[in-house]
């Protein structure tokens, strides 16, 4: 007992003497953290610095800590898999991290997929929002009641007899936030029936405003954050839908297939161009004033920023990112290098 | 001859009926059980094997100044998507450390890119494009392909490249984190149930504290990270995601278990033993420390192992103090950010890329030896500890 109390204390002073070695540390976005622990990786490869550590907090997380303050046991670099919000930039202002730059480094498909042996499927949005939304509009198309389709064909006749299922993200992913934006939101805001209720009263009625409650009876089936689960589980299920990232997609190719979305199959030209919907940009954030404390950060930025990673046929873009049109590209690049500040009207602008 | 009437009897045989069914029933649910970790271990062993093999291909590389500027032109454009990126990059940097390799051609053996090796295993979904597979066929029938043992996974920390990817990052982490889970937890642990066991007063107080740890044992482990997140991050400033916040925070998780065990263990010595040490005159120290101590010490180690084993495969507090991270290479003090074995399972099994599938299971198959290996001495302690009074 006294032997391991003994070098229990040894070790203790020991580790007191190996300081921490300064090192890059990213959070944020599980979307984005494939590329950017690819990034990471190559930059602890071929450069002398150490190789930085990435965490997957989420994009939520990822800005609470990076907005935590200044000191060196923030991170450095935080990654979204949407824009910071307006109050983030305001908790980040108010915690002293002043100077943020903001990258765009490309797209990120959301895929809606089914099993290889499925007949095809075409959706609307609107199609997507009445499988899944809790409340729907009625027959007459004057009330909400809830939800009460359980097959494509009562939807609209043109769609097949086919049970409608979902696997998709749970709540707390990002995934699944942007799905609610890009299919739910995007149309319930344009819907009378929904925001005739929000403007009747404000207060009581604030969800109709962009309405984007998914049904909880059993039609869509919180599947976990872990795509691949999805993925096995519409190999089983054949009338199934599944709801996931687009490089899942892309990786299995030989079990599963995309539905499309107004016609258009999930493609990284289809996104590009922005006439796949299902689509949203991958940030990721710069603490200025640890620009000079910590070493390999520049490297690390440029390196991000490089047609070898980010630009057509690059390394993140063979393991499932889309890469933005090349002007663009090149508009990011320049704001990285420059470290561009980041404006709070900026954010305002939609 | 006619049988007994009390065997011929209708009541009496419908009892035995629900004898043997009841036995039935249990053996049943045995068979069950067996059932499940059968198919378990199949299927884990099944898709993990194939990992412990890895595709090289046999090239000729280049040391050149062109490969300097740009190390994809180490090999010959036709190969270039059959080496593994890891591998072409770091010629460079080989190149830098040997100058006498510069202006040479060579032909060695490379690691393969992780679809080939994929390809070469009849894994489907190998997304091999298909002019590569032919060239793979050609190489097949040349002897210039081969699968080789996959020393890399032993010696490598993760990657985001399959091929590139190992365990010993994780586990040279797990290890830092089980000594420190064990540092803190063991001494307190057992200090704490010699206390309650041998010289706390039976009164109110010690009885909710024994209420308390009972129930600690049983709390969602999850729970401990975020105890741990507040105290050890955010009140004491114990780094994020190290091997000295992991170990802590393990500690906590472990600690109800170990008292648990240890104050069965000093339970189960009978007083006789104490009595006779008092009527020798020995101070309650001396008997606690010369005797009851050493005669429960195979309890206390049984406990303390079982903790350790439930701490080693522990991820769900891990998660919280920021250990579930991509972090490559192995920590050199307790300070710097770590990760654990079951922590890199997790991650490989929520990778896109097909080849981490096989990875996974290879993970597993190791974590489950090392845990299997911890109960077995526990057990063999177990068994030396059965003594008869």
């Amino acid at each position: 007992m006294k032997r391991i109390i003994l070098s229990a204390a040894a070790l203790l002073v020991a580790a007191n003497v190996a300081q921490a070695s300064e090192q890059i540390h990213i959070v944020g976005s599980s979307t984005v953290y494939p590329f950017s622990s690819y990034v990471a990786e190559e930059l602890g490869a071929t450069t002398k610095f150490k190789t930085p550590i990435v965490e997957s907090t989420g994009s939520g997380g990822g800005m609470k800590l990076f907005c935590a303050g200044n000191g060196m046991d923030t991170p450095d670099i935080t990654n979204a898999s949407r824009r910071m919000k307006d109050k983030e930039y305001a908790t980040c202002q108010k915690n002293g991290v002043k100077y943020i730059t903001e990258v765009v480094v490309g797209y990120d498909g959301i895929a809606l997929a089914q099993s290889k042996d499925a007949a095809p499927m075409n959706l609307t949005r609107k199609q997507i929002l009445l499988a899944v939304a809790a409340e729907v509009p009625n027959k007459e198309g004057t009330a909400l009641v809830a939800n009460p389709y359980h097959f494509w064909d009562e939807i609209d006749a043109s769609l097949p007899h086919r049970k409608i299922t979902f696997y998709g993200p749970p709540t707390s992913s990002g995934t699944r936030d942007a799905f609610e934006d890009l299919t739910m939101k995007a149309v319930a805001k344009h819907m009378d029936v929904y925001t005739n209720l929000y403007k009747a009263d404000k207060k009581a009625n604030k969800k109709y405003k962009k309405f984007h409650e998914i049904r909880q009876d059993g039609v869509y089936v919180p599947s976990g954050e872990n795509d691949n689960l999805i993925v096995q589980k519409l190999t089983k299920d054949t009338e199934a839908l599944g709801i996931f990232g687009y490089s899942y997609l892309a990786e299995n190719a030989d079990r599963i297939a995309a539905a499309t979305v107004a016609g258009i199959a999930p493609s990284p030209t289809a996104v590009q161009d922005g006439s796949y919907k299902l689509s949203r940009s991958l940030y990721f954030y710069i603490k200025k004033s640890h620009m000079d404390k910590v070493p390999g950060m520049k490297e690390y930025i440029n390196l991000f920023t490089s047609e070898q990673m980010i630009g057509d046929g690059g390394a993140c873009t063979e393991i499932g990112l889309i890469a933005l049109p090349e002007a663009m590209r090149a508009q990011y690049r320049a704001q990285a290098a420059n470290l561009t500040n980041m404006k709070p009207e900026d954010l305002k602008k939609k | 001859m006619s049988q007994p009437e009390i065997f011929t009897d209708a009541r009496m045989r419908k009892r035995m009926r629900a004898d043997k069914r009841f036995k039935f029933y249990g053996f049943a649910a045995i068979a069950l059980a067996l059932a499940f970790l059968v198919f378990f271990f199949v299927d884990i062993i099944g898709k993990g094997l194939p990992a412990f093999q890895q595709a090289e291909i046999q090239v000729e590389v280049h040391y050149s100044d062109a490969t300097m500027n740009n190390y994809n032109n180490g090999v010959d454009r036709q190969y270039k998507s059959l080496v593994s990126k890891t591998w072409l990059r770091h010629i460079p940097n080989q190149m830098r450390d040997h100058p006498e390799l510069m202006g040479q051609n060579r032909v060695e053996w490379v690691l393969a890119e992780n679809r080939v090796d994929q390809f070469l295993k009849g894994h489907e979904g190998h997304r091999l494009k298909e002019k590569y597979q032919k060239l793979i066929n050609q190489m097949q029938e040349d002897g210039t392909v081969r699968l080789v043992f996959n020393s890399g996974f032993f010696t490598k920390g993760d990657s985001k490249l399959p091929e590139n990817a190992g365990i010993l990052a994780s586990a040279i982490g797990s290890i830092f984190v089980l000594l420190l889970t064990m540092l803190f937890a063991v001494p307190i642990g057992v200090m704490t149930a010699i206390y309650l066991e041998e010289f706390a007063p039976d009164n109110r107080l010690t009885q909710i504290i024994e209420v308390n740890i009972n129930n600690l044992a049983a709390i969602p482990s999850i729970l401990y990270g975020l105890l741990g997140l507040a105290i050890f991050i955010n009140f004491m400033g114990v780094p994020r995601s190290s091997a000295l916040v992991g170990g802590l925070t393990l500690a906590l998780m472990t600690l109800p278990v170990i008292i648990i065990a240890t104050r069965a263990a000093l339970r189960a010595v009978p007083d006789s033993i104490r009595e006779a040490a008092y009527g020798l005159g020995a101070s309650k120290l001396q008997v606690t420390w010369h005797h009851v101590l050493p005669l429960a010490m195979p309890g206390i180690l049984t406990g303390s192992i079982i903790g350790l084993a439930q701490a080693m495969g522990e991820t769900a507090p891990l998660l919280i103090v920021g250990m579930m991270a991509y972090i490559p290479e192995a920590p050199d003090s307790i300070f710097e950010a770590t990760t654990v074995l079951p922590a890199q399972i997790y991650t490989w099994s929520s990778e896109s890329l097909r080849a981490f599938e096989e990875r996974t299971a290879a993970g597993i198959m190791i974590l489950l030896a090392v845990l299997l290996t911890l109960n077995a001495v526990a057990v063999k302690f177990r068994n030396r500890s059965e003594n008869t009074w």
